[in-house]
């Protein structure tokens, strides 16, 4: 029983170890890797942005912005912070559509959850784009408090 | 290439089916059955079947307008210049061909036909034109221009219209704010103190049908405190204007500490009020909860959900579930439908979006059962089947969305789609 125990405890943290070896190979965003950052950010969409872009990320028709290959989110990262941090009140129009619903300012979210939840959106949906950093949401952050 | 290639191999076999089934339908008639389980892709009770007048008029149908003669004005909500903002079309049988189009660039909501004029809104104006004996526009280049300056600022735009038998134009203005708070949609931001937004939209106002370039002076503001009104019909049972308001978004988004998403996807009620002139609707101190059956006092001024206000406001005459979108009324006086129908309100639902994560809903034309001017009964989907398919109305990926309903000269019905700029007809065969 209790060398069971051991074996498995064993092998297991052999498995950890290795996991974690294998992932600082790869070039990760701080503090959990990709998949962690996507996992943060899954959670974070399916509470707050989920209500007005939709679950497959299209938005509203002349409301709500889709969030799918769109410039505003595979571009600038520090715009797109600025979007989640200060909202948005402009009438933009996206292929050809306007949308004109007002985006509160989502500052009450911690950095890494912004990270997180951008990290998210620039790669589902079809969309594949660099990770947001925490870093970069605090230079954001720091630079709009200015 | 290879897409190409499939395309080449494809071509002779569609071909082939094709003439089979030209062939097949030269020598058979038609199943008898067929007509009943087309119906346009909607579903309605027993004895009722659709058509499609028309299908995909670029911009999408909001408002319509119908004449005597058979002609049909449908407006078209967002145009840009060369194209044009009405299409006339003329309705034979279960088919409409377009007549011809006006308004070049004129985006907008509003249709009506009143004392031998069209009318005809913006999101800021309203105008008229003078129609023939025929019904047909004389001079479609040169509308009056009846009202001017209204508001109109990234929410709830397009303006409403209606005129009544004693030449009073009324116009929804529509609130350019969710709920009125110091931050529009903000979480847990609060109120303005003597809500602002009141004082130029967020009610409807009336002006004189005939009068030219009014401006907000010229108005009366005729009812007040409602959110949004999009459809609006004159009960000429009560004689009275009544309208349904789009009830306010996001309770959970902004207090989730006292809204789960459950509770937010069904509240607060999409409302129909009977108005008179210095009604109040409440909002934004309060919403009216369809499951209480009270009006609740709004969490950004000190309710919790549960405590109740608004003794000065009116009370709906009916409510319906939240987030649903009413965006036409329409009380039947026609002499085709049953008798039941008769005097009842059709009420076309847009569809909602602010129901997420819970499933979308709406995207269906309601009929609600009316006895001396008040409701009656429990109101009944009367058609579905406009978004196309179950994952189509949850997901909120509509096909088509009902958005404006008038009645024909013959007693049909006519719904409107602003998605895929479809025009249905509904039609009862005894």
């Amino acid at each position: 029983m209790t060398l069971n125990k051991i074996a498995i405890t064993f092998i297991l943290l052999l498995f950890i170890t290795a996991g974690s070896f294998a992932q600082t190979k790869k070039p990760v965003a701080k503090s959990g890797g990709l998949a962690a950052s996507m996992a943060g950010g899954k959670k974070i969409y399916s509470n707050i942005c989920v209500s007005c872009h939709q679950a497959d990320g299209g938005g509203v028709p002349n409301m709500n912005p889709p969030l799918i290959k769109t410039t505003y989110v595979l571009g600038n990262k520090t715009r797109l912070i600025n979007i989640v941090l200060n909202g948005f009140t402009e009438n933009v129009e996206i292929n050809g559509s306007t949308y004109s619903n007002t985006m509160p300012a989502h500052d009450f979210l911690k950095d890494q959850e912004i990270a997180d939840v951008l990290t998210y959106v620039r790669n589902s949906f079809g969309n594949k784009a660099p990770a947001v950093t925490l870093a970069e949401v605090k230079k954001a952050r720091a630079a709009a408090k200015k | 290439m290879k897409k190409k290639n499939l395309l080449t191999l494809m071509l002779p076999i569609a071909a082939a089916i094709g003439l089979i089934t030209f062939n097949a339908l030269k020598n058979d008639p038609p199943p008898k059955h067929k007509i009943a389980i087309d119906n346009a892709g909607l579903t309605l009770p027993a004895g009722f079947s659709a058509s499609t007048l028309v299908d995909n008029l670029p911009g999408g149908v909001r408002e319509m307008a119908v004449t005597p003669q058979g002609d049909l004005y449908a407006k078209i909500y967002k145009v840009k210049a060369p194209a044009k903002g009405v299409v006339v079309l003329h309705v034979a049988g279960d088919k409409a061909t377009v007549k011809t189009s006006f308004g070049t660039g004129f985006s907008g909501s509003g249709m009506y036909i009143k004392n031998g004029y069209l009318y005809a809104s913006s999101d800021q104006e309203v105008f008229r034109y003078k129609l023939d004996s025929k019904n047909e526009v004389i001079d479609p280049e040169h509308p009056e221009k009846i009202v001017t300056g209204l508001i109109a600022r990234r929410e709830h735009q397009p303006k409403a219209i209606l005129v009544d038998n004693n030449d009073n134009l009324y116009v929804n203005i529509g609130a350019f704010s969710n709920s009125c708070q110091e931050k529009d949609r903000q979480f847990h931001s609060m109120g303005m103190k003597g809500c602002p937004v009141l004082d130029s939209a967020a009610g409807i106002w009336q002006f004189k049908a005939d009068k030219l370039n009014q401006h907000y002076s010229d108005g009366v503001r005729y009812a007040t405190g409602l959110r949004n009104v999009v459809g609006m019909d004159w009960n000429t049972q009560a004689n009275q204007l009544f309208v349904m308001q789009h009830g306010r978004d996001g309770l959970h988004d902004i207090f989730p500490e006292m809204f789960d998403t459950k509770q937010s996807s069904l509240l607060p009620a999409e409302c129909m009020y009977a108005l008179k002139k210095g009604d109040n609707g409440g909002w934004p101190y309060i919403y009216y909860d369809q499951i209480q059956h009270k009006k609740i006092v709004a969490p950004e001024y000190g309710g919790d959900g549960k405590k109740t206000g608004g003794e000065s406001a009116i009370d709906p005459i009916a409510a319906y579930p939240g987030h649903l979108a009413p965006d036409a009324l329409l009380f039947y006086t026609g002499n085709q439908f049953p008798e039941k129908y008769k005097n009842g309100a059709f009420i076309a639902f847009h569809g909602s979006w602010n129901r997420a994560p819970e499933p979308q809903a709406g995207y269906f034309v309601v009929f609600q059962p009316f006895k001396d001017g008040k409701p009656d009964g429990q109101w009944e989907v009367f058609a579905n089947g406009f978004a196309g398919t179950q994952a189509q109305t949850e997901s909120g990926r509509a096909e088509h969305r009902p958005c404006g309903l008038v009645q024909a000269p013959d007693g049909s019905i006519y719904v409107s789609d602003d998605t895929k700029g479809t025009i249905y007809k509904i039609s009862y065969k005894k």
